[in-house]
Formats: structure tokens, sequence, C-alpha cells
């Protein structure tokens, strides 16, 4: 029951950050011109922070089995 | 060449491959070799999320709206972030209760209610048409264009068709058609429907392959990657200003949120969703991998999207070609025959993997909650006493697919061209938006009601009829353009897109923020002025702790039955064999076999028929047949609390009967422990016992030997007698020794030894010691330093015991030394509070394995047999067990060869200590 909980509980945190990751204001501080790697900042942004929060959750999930 | 039969045919060889993997996996279902239950298999079929809408409006809204697009990929991804805590407890839920679609779920939480069923399928039928209409468009013009090439010419300049001409018809019937025969082939008491979970799965893969086929194409193939397609867009200036765009055309941040929170919603209560999330579900634990691997195809497949969407401004003159389409006209453009050919299929993928599985959501609903309800309460028609109702099932879920997909057709004709297909989702999302505060308030709030989910329902559906489908209506000129401009009765205030003056939003945000005050409003305010009744009560209780398990709705039925009238039920709606089956699961179940042995028609036996009646029919009707079938009783709300209060007492009965056994189990463990010990301690005294004997034994021989020797001879000579008695003489004071020493070890250890404890200077036991036993050293030739400091602190011991000590390590000390070459050392040291005895020898010294033991009773260092030194092998114990008595150590230190040293410590006097100057 303890690591049921406890992954739930990292599970919310993660939504949490997603969420912050996702929007005002940390959003609007990628919100410029520039480039990286020849992407704009924003997509680079928003795609790198998709990835690792899909990243977390993996490890999340997967760690201790099921 | 793309011509339009190799089209057609395309696209029937495709949709056979599915009706066969879909056949297979039915048949690999029913041989009970499921195909589907896999992790993998599951997170695909959630996929069906990724529509036609994603497909080719994703690119769409991109050319509009640069990153405008991603919060309704980005709010699933955190969305399933919780479902390991709501989705887990939806499939529990629905699994006890045998649910079978959204309305069922929300109708069961509420007490049955056949009423609010109902309102949440005309909410979801009428919510979802638009979505449905959006497919059949997508398909149909993806289909119009691809039959132009080479030529690119979009749909809307071909002028408007005839119905009977118009191939989006053709596909509304052509998928009626496929989707009768995935989804109603036969009646499945679970609603599973393996075969087009496979299907459905097998498309997900598809539109995958296809939407990154064309978008490697597009940034690799056209362009010259990532780098190259945006360095081109940043150079023209009407799309620079998209690469930074949350300001300028996505609007404001607040739509980006409530973009992101309406997808939040939609991921969990778009029917389809619901369908494939939750009653195709074959084992909870494949949330674990879902929970990860669907977001992952999300980001997957819109990792292209914006290339293509600057791909496609790039590459068409401004308003030439439909932003839509880009996906299809690009590869047309650049003569990929092929892979436009791939990427209608993809599309096709897309669309009739949400029209397949959205209709047959949506059917179910219509059968089990909407008409069934009514027609078994039209005591006209005399349905009770039908004996098989299967066939009327299976109709009414036929012709409800049939009727979806004309209505939605019909509104693809009235709104379709009004609106670019993000819109028309967007429209969708925001009406099953609505079912979220009545579901996810039901599976946490106890005391929300029916009529409050009613009232919040009917309140957040009408605000979104008026904010969101009337003017759609309006702009497709079915209704008169003033109502957007100038409000109903030209009343300014009540303006759809503009309600009590609240402008500047984008349509969804201003929609979604008063639909969703409204219906928690009314759900939260109806739910507190009211209160909850019998049936809600129960039902609020099993959904709500679903997770505490308590035996299930059996404990609050009452009444009589009968086991043959229970059978009809039952065969009415599964079918004979059905009951049968489920009859003979029960018994098995009772350790009994059906019909053999007679069932008992209790309260258990209607509740597990009604539970299995509404896997058909939903819930509210199988309440509706069960209690026409039977006499109950109702209960009234007083009892229902009763019960669960009962129930509740019982669990913490348990949890207190748990804890009470978890303590005697620990005082079992403990007295468990001390019966070892005591066994320890027994085997100790009994081998103690035995050494002893064996001990008094050898000296006791040899008196005895002698003294016979003796007695038989009277005449051995003087000398020999005195060497005799001297013999005997010396064992008996052996013995004597040992007695003694038997007896102080019982005294020390059973702690009734006298302690007369004063205060002892250890340099003059030292010194005293030594001068009484000198004689011994001169008689051994051995010879003795003493190293004694000026002083020592007193310790406070016993005197006698403290020199016996000494003398038996002295004594030892001399045993082992070899005669005329024996050097003894006794040192005195004081340090850290204690003061230290050294008695060294120049001796044999002792094994490092010997050390350990050594000081064990009656453990005799050396060869025992042939060198057995003199001594009880009790001495060293002793000392041991006196000098940890007053608080000190005692060890060994010995290199073979090199002679052995004994130590042993006694702690200084305290206050002595503490007098000391410093």
């Amino acid at each position: 029951m303890d690591r049921i909980e406890t992954k739930a509980q990292r599970l919310v945190a993660l939504c949490m950050l997603g969420f912050l990751l996702f929007n005002y204001p940390i959003l609007a501080l990628f919100n410029q011109a520039g480039a990286v790697l020849g992407i704009p900042v924003l997509y680079a942004y928003i795609f790198a922070g998709w990835a690792l929060v899909i990243a977390l959750m993996a490890l999340v999930v997967e760690r201790g089995g099921s | 060449m793309l011509q339009g039969w190799v089209i057609v045919l395309t696209s029937f060889a495709y949709l056979g491959l599915l009706f066969a993997i879909a056949y297979y996996a039915d048949q690999r279902a029913d041989q009970g070799r499921s195909v589907i239950a896999s992790p993998y298999i599951y997170s695909l079929s959630l996929a069906v999320y990724a529509t036609a809408w994603t497909f080719y409006g994703s690119v769409g809204r991109a050319a509009s709206d640069g990153v405008g697009f991603l919060p309704i990929y980005l709010g699933p991804t955190l969305m399933i972030a919780l479902w390991w805590i709501v989705m887990r407890k939806i499939l529990r839920i629905s699994k006890v209760n045998r649910i079978t679609s959204l309305a069922d779920f929300i109708a069961s939480r509420y007490g049955k209610s056949a009423l609010l069923g109902g309102v949440v399928t005309v909410i979801a039928v009428i919510g979802i048409l638009p979505y449905i209409s959006l497919q059949l468009k997508a398909v149909s013009s993806s289909f119009t264009i691809l039959v132009q090439y080479p030529e690119i010419i979009m749909p809307a300049k071909l002028g408007a068709v005839p119905v009977l001409q118009d191939t989006a018809l053709y596909v509304a019937l052509i998928l009626a058609l496929f989707t009768i025969l995935f989804g109603t082939r036969h009646l499945d008491a679970a609603e599973h429907h393996e075969g087009m979970v496979a299907a459905i799965a097998f498309e997900s893969l598809v539109k995958l392959l296809a939407f990154l086929a064309v978008g490697v194409f597009v940034t690799f193939g056209v362009y010259g990657g990532f780098g190259d397609v945006f360095a081109r867009a940043a150079a023209e200036p009407q799309l620079a200003a998209m690469l930074t765009p949350l300001e300028g055309v996505a609007g404001s941040y607040a739509s980006w949120v409530w973009l992101t929170i309406l997808s939040m919603l939609a991921i969990m209560f778009l029917p389809r969703q619901f369908q494939v999330t939750v009653i195709e579900n074959k084992d909870e634990r494949h949330l674990n991998k879902a929970i990860w691997l669907f977001p992952l195809y999300m980001l997957a497949i819109n990792i292209f999207v914006l290339p293509i969407a600057f791909g496609g401004r790039l590459h068409f003159a401004p308003g030439a070609v439909d932003a839509d389409t880009f996906v299809l006209t690009i590869p047309m453009a650049e003569k990929q025959e092929l892979l436009a050919l791939l990427v209608f299929i993809g599309g096709l993928s897309a669309a009739t993997g949400m029209v397949i599985v959205e209709t047959i959501a949506l059917s179910t609903m219509v059968c089990n909650d909407l008409l069934m309800p009514i027609l078994l309460r039209l005591r006209r028609l005399r349905l009770n006493e039908q004996p098989d109702l299967t066939g009327l099932l299976l109709g009414i879920r036929r012709g409800a697919i049939v009727l979806i997909l004309l209505l939605g057709y019909s509104y693809f004709r009235l709104a379709g061209e009004a609106y670019a297909l993000v819109s028309i989702g967007l429209i969708s999302f925001a009406a099953v938006a609505q079912f979220a505060p009545a579901v996810l308030g039901g599976i946490f709030w106890k005391n929300a009601t029916r009529r409050g989910a009613l009232w919040g329902l009917v309140a957040g559906f009408g605000v979104w009829f008026y904010t969101l489908l009337l003017p759609a209506l309006a702009r497709s000129d079915w209704l008169p353009r003033s109502l957007l401009e100038h409000g109903p009765f030209g009343v300014e205030l009540l303006k759809p897109l503009a309600l009590f003056g609240l402008a500047g939003l984008d349509q969804i945000t201003h929609a979604m923020i008063w639909s969703m005050i409204a219906n928690v409003g009314a759900y939260v305010a109806v739910s507190l002025l009211g209160s909850p009744s019998a049936d809600e009560h129960r039902q609020a209780s099993l959904f709500v702790d679903v997770f505490r398990g308590e035996g299930g709705g059996a404990r609050f039925w009452r009444g009589t039955a009968s086991v043959p009238d229970l059978h009809n039920v039952l065969a009415r709606f599964l079918g004979s064999g059905a009951a049968d089956a489920a009859f003979a699961e029960y018994a098995r179940g009772r350790g009994r076999s059906w019909p053999n042995d007679e069932l008992e028609a209790d309260a258990e036996f209607v509740h597990y028929v009604e539970t299995q009646l509404a896997g058909a029919i939903g819930a509210a009707s199988a309440r509706i047949m069960v209690a026409s079938a039977v006499k109950e009783e109702a209960l009234t709300l007083d009892e229902v609390r009763e019960i669960l209060d009962e129930a509740s007492q019982v669990v913490v009965y348990s949890h207190r009967l748990e804890q009470k056994s978890n303590e005697l189990e620990a005082a079992t463990a403990e007295l468990r422990a001390a019966n070892e010990q005591l066994k320890e301690l027994d085997r100790l005294k009994d081998d103690f016992m035995s050494t002893v004997t064996h001990e008094l034994r050898t000296p006791l021989t040899s008196i005895r030997a002698f003294s016979e020797i003796l007695l038989a001879n009277p005449d051995v000579e003087l000398a020999e007698r005195k060497r005799f008695l001297g013999i005997i003489t010396r064992e008996t004071e052996r013995l004597t020794r040992l007695i003694n020493q038997v007896l102080d070890l019982a005294k020390i250890e059973s702690g009734r030894a006298e302690w007369h404890v004063t205060r002892v200077d250890l340099k003059e036991v030292v010194a005293e010691t030594l001068a009484g036993m000198s004689q011994v050293f001169k008689e051994r030739g051995v010879e003795v330093t003493a190293r004694l400091p000026e002083r020592v602190s007193a310790v406070r011991a016993d005197l006698d015991r403290l020199i016996q000590v000494l003398l038996n390590l002295l004594s030892n000390a001399v045993k082992f030394c070899e005669p005329g070459k024996g050097r003894i050392e006794v040192a005195l040291s004081e340090h850290g509070g204690h003061v230290r005895v050294d008695v060294a020898d120049n001796g044999p010294g002792i094994n490092p394995e010997d050390q350990k033991v050594v000081f064990d009773k009656f453990r005799q260092v050396g060869d025992t047999l042939t060198d057995k030194p003199p001594g009880t092998g009790l001495g060293l114990h002793i000392s041991r067990q006196i000098v940890e008595h007053f608080g000190g150590r005692m060890w060994v230190e010995s290199r073979p060869g090199a002679g052995a040293t004994f130590s042993f410590t006694v702690p200084v006097e305290l206050a002595r200590a503490e007098a000391q100057p410093a």
C-alpha cells in the first residue's frame, strides 16, 4: 500500500511540475526570438520539457515494478 | 496513377485488413487466448485520441497559430499522471459494478437513476455529433483532393454537390456498416470488444507511421532538416511572427491554460476514451505502461507538425491551399503518389478508429441508458414478458449506430464548412467536459446527490449549447446572425459570444468559464441543499469506498425471489446459454453445481444477477428488470445508513483485531526467543554437569586405585607406599579445590556470592601476592620481575577476590613456564580511569583459536591427553567473572612460542579519582 501511495504522490508532483513548466510565467520566459540548434527557442523548450516529463513519469512508474 | 478506383480499392482493402485483424482477435478471445491483454496494445488503443483532427487539423492550426495546438496534447500528458489516483479508482468501480459506458457510470453512481443516464446520453450524442461530422469531412475532403491528382484543388472550389453525389454520405454509410460488423456482432455481457480494440491499436500504428513518413519527407526531403525549415520561415516576415507566437496569434495565456484544462478533461470523458480506457481494459496493471507510453505516442505524432505547417506555408501561395490539407497536398505537389496514398490511408485510420469506437460507445449509451429504461417502463409493449430480448438489443444498437452517423453527416451538411477542423473538435471537447464534476465529484464526494448531478449537467450543457453550438449554427446561416452581433431580442448582455459582457476571450475559453461556473455551481449547491436518498447513499458508498472492498451491494437488498424468475430475467437479455453459464459460474464459486444443486435465491444471488444484467443493459435498466422479477422491500435511508455504519464498525473492529493479533504475534516471538534461551541454558547446564562429574571422576579413580593397591598389598615397600599416599593426598587436594571452585562459580553466577567491597590499593595486592608466592617461584626456578609505579589510585573491590585473581594468573604462569628457565613479569599501570595489571610469562604461548575460549569453563589449553596441566579449568573463568563484577575487563595477548600476557583492569574509585589534583 505504501508503494502505491508513494507512486501516486510522485505522479501528482510531476503533474504539477508539468503545469508549471507549460504555463505562464515560465512559458513566457522562453517566448522570445532566437534558436537552439536551428529550432526556435519556444518550440525547443516545449518539446524538451515534454520529453523530460514523460521520462520522469516512466521512471516513477517503472521503478518499483507493478 | 491515383485514379478514383485505385483509392477506393486501396481503402476497401485496408478496411478488409482491419476486419481480418478484428476477426482474428475475436477468435482468439473466444479461445481464451486474448491478443489484447498487453500494456502495449492498451496504450496504442488509447491513441484513438488522435483522430483525423490530429492528423490533418494540427497542421492546420499550427499554420495559423504556431504552438497553439499543443495544449491539446500537453493536457492529456499532465492528466495521465493523475490517472494513477483517478483512473485506477474508476477502473475498479467499473469492474466491480460492470459499468458499460460513461452514462452508465454516472447513472449508477447517483442511485442507478435512469433519468440521469438519459440526460448524459443526450448530452454525449449532441456534443459528439460535430466531432463525428469532422471525421466524415476529413475523409471525404481528403478523398476529393486526392482524386484531383495531379491538380491540387480545394473541395470548396468545386462547389456544392447534391446529397446523393456527396462522398461524405457514402463514407458515413460504409463506416456505419463497418461499425455494426465490429461492435454488434454479438452481445457480450461485459461489453468487451476485443476485435475492435485490436483493430484500433493497429490503426494507431498506421496513422503514426503515415504521419512520421510525411513528416520526414517534408522536413528532410523537401527541405534540409528542421533548421532549414525554421530558418526559411524566419526569413518570411509573415511567418517570423509565429516563431514567438504566444502574445500574438494564439491569443492570451488564459486561452492556453483553458485549452490545457479542457483537453485534460477530454482525455477522460470523451465517450470513446472512456470506452477504450475503462470498458475495454483487461487488467488494471496495464495503466502502468500506458502512463508514459501514451504521452510518448502523442509527442511522436506532434514532432513534425510545425515543420509541415511552415513547409506548407512556404510551399503554397497564401490562401491557395487550405492549411488543414498540407499533410496531403505537399506530397501531391511533390509528385509522391505512394506517399500521398499512404497519407490518405493514415487519415482514414485516424477517422475510422475514432468513428468506430465513438459510435459503439454512443450506441451502447443510447440503447442501455436512453431507450431500454423507457421501453421497459412502457407497459403496453409488454417487454417484461418477452422470452428473448437479445435480438431487440442488437437491433437498437445497430439502429443507433446508423442514426448517429447520419446525424453526424447532417451536421456536416449544415455547419461543416463554416469552421476549421480544430474549432469543431473543441466544441465537442467542451461538451464532454461537462461530465467532469459529476464523475470526479462522484468518486470522491459522498454527499453529492442525484439532483445535484442532474442540475449541474443540465446547467453546464445549457451554457455550452448557448455559447458554442448556437453560434456555430448562426454562422452557418441557420439562425439569424443578428443573434451573435446584438444578442437575442437585442439584449446585448446575453450575446452568446460575450455573455454578461465578458468579452476579449476566445470562444472556447469564454464558453468553458461560464459553463463550468454553472455546472460546478449547480452541482455543489443543489447537492448541499438536499440530502441523498437511500439508493444514492448506498451507491455513493460503493463508489467512494471501492478500495475498502466491503462485500459489494448484496447487503443492501431485502426481499424474496425465486431462482427460475431470476433465470428468466437473465435469459431474456443475454440469451439462454449465457444465462446458464452465468448461473453455473455462480454455483461453482460456492462449491455447488448448477442445475443439479438447489441454489438459494438470497440477496447475494439477486445482486449477482443484477450485476450480470447491468453488464448487458446498464445499471438503471437492470435495476428496473430485477425489481420487476422479484418482490423486494425498499430499504429506508436510515436502514442504509445503519448497514453502512455496521460496515464501518466492522472495519474498525477488524482493524483493532489486526492490531491485537500483531501484538500477540510480537509477544509470541518474544516468548519463543526466551524459550530458546532457556533451552540453551539447560543445555549448558547439562554440559556443565557432565564436565564436572567427569572432572571429579578422574581424581577419584586414581585415589581409589591407589587405595585398593595399598589395601590388597600390606607388604608394599615403605618408599612405594609413601609415593602412593602422596598421590592420594594430591588428588584429594585437587578434588577439594575443584569442589570449592564449582561452589564458588555457582555462587558467583547465581549472584549469591558475598562481596566484601572496600578500598583496595592494587600495588599492595600485587606486592603481597608476589611475596606470598615467592617460595613457589623459588621451587620452580622462575625469575619474577615486577614493574610497579610509585602509586596508583585505589579501586573499590573485594581484596580477597583480587588476590584470588592474581594468584590464579601467577600460578598459571608458573605452571606453563619451563622449570629453571621461566621468567614472569608483572606490571601495574593506570590510565583512562582504570588500573591495569599485566602478567606476562615466557611459556609456549596460546594459539589464536585457543585465545578465544581460554576463559570458558573447563577449557584447558594444550594437548589434554598427553600433557594435562594440573588445574581444574575453572580458574580463568572465575577470575574473569570477578573482574567483570567490579566493572573491569580481562583478556589475553599471545603469540605461540613467545609467551602469553594476561591482563585485567579495574576501574578507579570514583570519589578518589575526582579528588585527585589535575
